[in-house]
């Protein structure tokens, strides 16, 4: 027994060594800038959606309103730069402000929870999507906010695709390394006590809105910063961000990938990005094999594809090994 | 001081009285039994004591301490602990995980995103202990989902022991065991020390009559008859509330 | 004067067709406990489907009616089936028949994109009814004054299934409470195919009615679903007269909101939805909580 789980645990390591070697020297392999950029947008999505997989698969809270929050950040960026501050200002406002729309979120969308809070969630998305779309003197509405310049940290101009990746696996690395140790953490057990048995975890003494509230404010943070990468990337932020279908997006992320887990949002930002950007070139109606493959996964394999497939190798090597042994 | 003093506690629900001017008064390391026919309100009673549900009127006090006001998240701090009915454990978790998540609950501990909640050693300790109590700490690591009812009656127990309280409520422990199972049970909930006050709700009379000391009997959320084994017993009230007549 | 006269018959319009949308809505949150996020695009394609018969399919013109009565039977059916296929295997999992209904949403999208392309569809106002009314000197189209006709006759014949019928009876015990209504031998989950076909067929049929005035365009079901969220959740879930008088007040809340307050437009449409979330989640008329 212990000697499958220590194969089990180095097979891991192995795998996760191979994989960060690969995203560390990917402008190398990765034939054409139009690839790294692919590479970079599939990152910081997944800085997204690990964020709110902290209130999905994590706290047991959906959220169809994130893209709102992720709005916030991108136009607050976007519209210090247009008024002449520069970046490093700009992105100490927006997560500032990022933070300060979570928080009110947090506090009007905690009184609920289950469809309730979906409700709520939906509604402040909208809220805040009616507002980039109708406040024009704010936002510019439809026309949006340009951002020309991509900031250029110790001299290195993120205008090049290669540096724009590199700065974005920096960040993916600092997100990944801040929600694992978040998970293994005596407050993510906490955390996912509330998930599990909320009623209970009050009789044992726990401040259940409270857990939910910083967990909200952690979400919020890779919100904001992932926003940030976002509308650096695109040059432009539009009230179609903030859209409903832009928060439907992002929970696919999460709950195609797998909630709960730290692999899943990152690999459900894959798909996502990939069916977007690289299979929309030959399926012109991609939106329809996303949501196909939405409904698939939550009616086929509800716990995601990354558990979902690990189950399935999992189940087939037992097969194996008992075809094996006579 | 007596543990536990519940004094003329009142709830409706609209126009339906759930409990009515119950007064309780458990000494301190006293083993007190309620009981009652079903939906005489024992169960509302212990949610009113752990704040669950919030009184109409009247007061609870702990240790002399009133808490009437006190939030029900608060009362595990102050040293009460409570089972439940239906038992609703983290199916998902190890028995050693829940028994920690117990002991995280009073810790301040739980509000630390950085440390690794493996490497707790003070958790994992206690907790380890509190299952030796329950006889279960030989099968710490084993998933919850791969137990049997009787053993996650005992983990229940054992993450009620492991917060120390001084106030231990049971409701209806021993509901759904085997015979063997109950035996088990019953050797734990035995084993408890003095310094631990029961108070335990139970409808299987062949356990719960050598448990108790005192017995409280309820209905229509209503206490009809108190007093020990033998006084409760021959009360031509009890057999009025249990065969209506 | 005029002008508010005008801007009143147009928000009650309005309210006439969100009632048509959202009553099938409310009916199916009401009863299966789940917000049917696929409720917008049954609401364009009943719209697509509609003008597609009206203006003539295969050298086949149909009249406007029987053209609306074929889109409300196709819409009714493709509820049917994502029902009885999809959501059935969820039972009682309303967090994944909600993502159901939003992967629903995308695929019907994009369907819909596919068979009509980008262009939007005009719908011609039927016969008869292309005229305008006169009163003083204030001028009414006939066809938006139809709209809130047919909104009430909707509402009475619909008041008459819930309160009149076994159906109905059936239905609003489902609403009360599904557990019961099962053990008094109603075949719930039966119960929830007819519910979601009927709450699709209604919104196909919002759809086509209202082709003539807001038209058929790719983007349609996005503008819709939030707005019957609003009703529904303002006038109650499950309640009739919730949806009803919730519609009127989204009307006027959205029409006098364009023409007052555009910048605020949609913040003053949801800001109530979420006052009410928070204040009185069961809403005006609900019979339980969302």
């Amino acid at each position: 027994m212990n000697g499958t789980m220590n194969r089990d645990m180095a097979g891991r390591i192995f795998a996760i060594v191979v994989a960060f070697g690969a995203l560390l020297t990917l402008p190398y392999w990765m034939h054409g800038i139009y690839y790294v950029n692919v590479a970079s947008q599939i990152l910081f999505y997944a800085v997204f959606a690990l964020g709110l997989n902290v209130l999905v698969g994590y706290g047991g809270l959906v959220s169809l309103g994130h893209a709102g929050l992720f709005g916030v950040s991108a136009y607050a960026t976007g519209y210090m730069l247009q008024l002449g501050y520069g970046h490093s200002l700009a992105i100490v406002v927006a997560i500032a402000m990022g933070l300060a729309s979570m928080a009110i979120y947090a506090v009007l969308s905690l009184r609920s929870t289950g469809i309730g809070f979906i409700m709520i969630t939906l509604a402040l998305g909208e809220i805040l999507w009616g507002l980039a779309y109708r406040w024009i003197s704010l936002t510019g509405g439809d026309n949006g906010i340009n951002v020309p310049t991509r900031p250029s940290p110790f001299g290195y101009s993120m205008t090049n695709a290669t540096v724009f990746y590199y700065v974005t696996l920096t960040v993916f690395a600092i997100a990944i390394a801040l929600c694992w140790i978040f998970v293994r953490s005596p407050f993510g057990a906490a955390l996912r006590g509330t998930r599990d048995q909320p009623r209970r975890m009050n009789a044992l003494g726990y401040h259940v809105w409270a857990i939910r509230f910083w967990a909200c404010l952690f979400s919020g943070l890779l919100t904001a910063v992932s926003a940030i990468l976002f509308v650096y990337y695109t040059q432009f932020i539009s009230p179609q961000t903030l859209a409903l279908t832009s928060s439907a997006e992002v929970l696919l992320m999460v709950i195609s990938g797998g909630p709960g887990t730290l692999l899943g949002p990152i690999f459900g930002a894959g798909l996502v990005v990939v069916v977007k950007n690289v299979v929309s070139a030959f399926i012109e109606r991609w939106n329809f094999l996303l949501g196909a493959i939405f409904v698939a996964i939550v009616i086929l394999m509800p716990e995601g594809l990354v558990p979902g497939s690990v189950r399935l190798w999992r189940l087939a090597m037992r097969q194996r090994r008992k075809r094996a042994a006579p | 001081m007596s543990a536990l003093t519940v004094s003329n506690l009142c709830k409706s629900f609209g126009g339906l009285h759930v409990t009515t001017n119950v007064n309780l008064d458990v000494e301190p390391g006293e083993r007190r039994l309620i009981i009652g026919p079903n939906g005489a309100g024992k169960t509302t009673l212990f949610n009113l004591i752990t704040g669950e549900l919030t009184p109409d009127s009247g007061s609870i006090k702990l240790f002399g301490e009133d808490i009437t006001r006190t939030a029900s998240r608060r009362r595990p701090h102050l040293g009460m602990a409570r089972t439940y009915q239906i038992i609703t454990l983290f199916a998902r978790d190890s028995i050693i995980h829940n028994v920690s998540l117990a002991l995280l609950g009073l810790s301040p501990a739980r509000w630390n995103p950085i440390s690794n909640m493996r490497h707790q050693g003070h958790l994992i300790e206690q907790g380890l202990a509190a299952l030796e109590r329950v006889g279960l700490a030989h099968i710490a690591e084993r998933p919850l989902s791969q137990t049997s009812y009787g053993e996650r009656r005992r983990v229940e127990i054992a993450m009620a022991l492991a917060q120390n309280p001084k106030l231990l409520l049971l409701d209806e422990p021993f509901a759904g065991l085997s015979i063997d199972e109950r035996q088990d049970v019953h050797k734990c909930l035995m084993a408890i020390p003095r310094d631990v006050t029961m108070v335990m709700i139970e409808h299987n009379m062949d356990v719960a009559l050598e448990f108790a000391e005192r017995i409280t009997l309820l209905h229509f959320g209503q206490v009809i008859v108190e007093g020990n084994r033998a006084e409760v017993v021959d009360n031509p009230r009890t057999r009025e509330v249990y065969l209506g007549h | 004067m005029s002008f508010w006269l005008v801007l009143t018959v147009n928000s009650i319009t309005f309210g006439g067709l969100l009632f048509l949308l959202s009553a099938g809505f409310s009916l199916i949150f009401g009863l299966m406990r789940i917000p049917n996020l696929t409720h917008g695009s049954l609401f364009m394609l009943g719209a697509y489907v509609g003008a597609t018969f009206a203006a003539g399919l295969a050298g086949m013109q149909m009249n406007f009616w029987l053209a609306a009565v074929v889109a409300t039977l196709t819409v009714a059916f493709a509820g049917a089936l994502a029902e009885r296929l999809l959501l059935r295997r969820l039972p009682g999992d309303q967090l994944a028949q909600v993502l159901v209904t939003l992967g629903l949403s995308f695929m019907a999208a994009d369907f819909c994109l596919l068979i009509w392309g980008g262009d939007p569809l005009s719908v011609a106002t039927p016969d008869g009814l292309q005229g305008f009314a006169r009163f003083g000197t204030v001028v009414f189209p006939l066809y938006r004054l139809a709209i809130i006709v047919i909104a009430v006759v909707v509402a009475i014949a619909l008041w008459l299934m819930l309160e009149r019928t076994r159906l109905g009876a059936m239905i609003r015990a489902g609403v009360d409470d599904p557990d019961m209504a099962r053990v008094v031998g109603i075949r719930v989950s039966q119960l929830f195919t007819i519910v979601f076909a009927l709450g699709a067929g209604l919104a196909g049929f919002a759809g086509i009615i209202g082709g003539p005035i807001l038209s058929v365009y790719p983007g349609l079901d996005q503008d819709m679903l939030p707005l019957a969220l609003v009703v529904v959740i303002l006038g109650g879930t499950g309640s009739l007269l919730g949806s009803f008088v919730g519609s009127i007040i989204v009307g006027f809340i959205y029409n006098f909101g364009q023409a007052l307050l555009p910048e605020l437009a949609y913040f003053v449409l949801f800001m109530p939805m979420l006052l009410v979330l928070l204040l009185r989640p069961q809403g005006l008329f609900g019979r339980h909580v969302p």
